[in-house]
């Protein structure tokens, strides 16, 4: 490789030099990561760019779709059927506790239609196949193969069938990028199921394992509370179960408790996710109820007090 | 002239391979410490056909990292032009340079490049400091000498 015929480059007209097309170049990249970054205008840009990245996507991931293929067109009678078995017995069960849910729901409903708050809609929800891709492994981002071509947006949230797995933030063409709920960048605003007591959870790295700074030592408490989804922010579904609290740690010296929990959802191992639509209940739909009595208050455009 | 026989197309092949080894799918423990292919390559080819792969190639290179494994677009594209920039002031002593010294070269070359990834990252607000992060920086360094028997086998074997 040591030949040094090889440098020919002309001394004269070399065009600029090599210190000015550095700098020009390093001023364009600084450009567009503070256009991307802070203002956040090359969304469309970045979904260009992941029109020609998706090949080498879909090729990295190519190894992982053959296996899955070869395990389920060989997979053997004797574990599907009990597969089948297990299934039916699941659904059993499943359609049972729905039995209850319907009418629970039907009565949550009413209650709600006389408070005259929209409750949480599902409109549409799709899965998407997680892309055996490696991203950055200090982080917790996947690749999901659905894009923009089926309508999935920046900030739509993203369960699994336990709980809330993470939200999409990056959409490319045929591909999007999610980040989990345990990437240390991450957080979500929670409800404690049992006293109602909010909070906010935060992802620490390691995907059993969430943080919640924010509870003080004499916070309502218990290892095993569940942990659901509170819906502030308009990003994740109310009520979608979250995490578990798995350790507390209460000293009398310190103001904040260390507060674990674990997360529901498989984040290390789930293959598929669902990526829902829902219409997330507005905070301007709720109304005085002692307004509704004059009808006429409705619709005069109210003057700003 | 070795410059014409280093075609285009064989940069931008080998281009291709880094990026699929970039995000190929790879057990956590060997995940955490997965070398720069892309930026080895691309010192590789500015040290032997620094006409055809220099600054401009590096920073579309980076472009595409960005929009591979990155958060915004632009910082890999950064350190990338900043990397070989320093590559190209240094080629014509970096390239007559026995291998191991060489490798120790491009362990502080990549090394930098980690550094102002860290740096980016730090000024955008993210902050992941275990000292895993830097632990690619080591394999690189020991890959190149692989690398560059590899890359010239293959520029002997394609004249």
């Amino acid at each position: 490789m040591t030949s040094f015929s090889s440098d020919i480059r002309p001394i004269i007209g070399r065009g600029p030099s090599l210190i000015a097309r550095a700098l020009f170049l390093a001023a364009i990249s600084i450009a567009l990561m503070v256009a991307d970054h802070r203002y956040q205008y090359l969304d469309s840009v970045h979904q260009g760019m992941s029109v020609f990245v998706y090949p080498v996507q879909w090729v990295a991931d190519l190894p992982s779709r053959i296996t899955h293929w070869i395990y389920d067109t060989f997979e053997d009678r004797e574990r599907l059927r009990t597969e089948n078995e297990a299934l039916t017995a699941a659904l059993r069960d499943a359609n049972l506790n729905l039995q209850t849910l319907a009418a629970l729901n039907e009565e949550n409903r009413r209650l709600r239609e006389l408070n005259e708050a929209v409750a949480n809609v599902t409109d549409k929800h799709m899965i998407a196949r997680i892309m055996r891709v490696d991203l950055d492994p200090l982080r917790h981002r996947v690749l999901l193969n659905r894009g923009q071509v089926d309508g999935v947006y920046k900030g739509q949230a993203v369960l699994d069938t336990h709980g809330i797995f993470g939200q999409i933030t990056q959409v490319g063409r045929y591909s999007s990028e999610a980040i989990m709920i345990s990437d240390p960048e991450h957080a979500i605003p929670v409800r404690i199921n049992r006293s109602g007591l909010r909070t906010i959870a935060e992802g620490t790295g390691s995907t059993d394992k969430l943080n919640l700074p924010f509870l003080t030592s004499e916070a309502d408490i218990k290892v095993g509370d569940l942990l659901i989804a509170s819906g502030l922010g308009g990003i994740f579904p109310a009520g979608y179960p979250v995490a578990e609290i798995s350790r507390i740690e209460r000293s009398p010296s310190e103001t904040f408790a260390m507060v674990e929990a674990k997360p529901l959802a498989l984040l290390d191992r789930d293959y598929e996710v669902m990526l829902i639509w829902y219409q997330p209940a507005e905070m301007e739909t709720f109304t005085d109820p002692n307004r509704k009595a004059s009808p006429a208050s409705a619709t005069k455009p109210r003057k700003p007090s | 002239m070795s410059q014409d026989r280093i075609g285009v197309l064989r940069i931008l092949w080998t281009s291709a391979v880094a990026l699929l080894l970039t995000i190929a799918p790879l057990p956590t423990a060997l995940n955490v410490a997965r070398p720069d292919w892309i930026l080895l390559l691309l010192i590789y080819w500015t040290l032997n056909a620094p006409l055809r792969a220099g600054l401009s190639y590096a920073w579309l290179c980076g472009l595409l990292m960005d929009a591979l494994v990155g958060d915004m677009l632009g910082e890999h594209a950064l350190a990338f032009v900043i990397i070989i920039a320093l590559t190209q002031r240094f080629q014509l002593r970096l390239r007559i340079f026995p291998l191991l010294q060489q490798a120790a070269m491009v362990l502080l070359l990549i090394w930098l490049y980690h550094f102002l990834i860290y740096i980016i990252g730090g000024i955008a607000g993210e902050h992941i400091s275990s000292w895993l992060r830097w632990l690619p920086v080591l394999v690189s360094a020991l890959l190149w000498p692989v690398l560059v028997s590899i890359l010239d086998t293959v520029n002997r074997l394609s004249k």
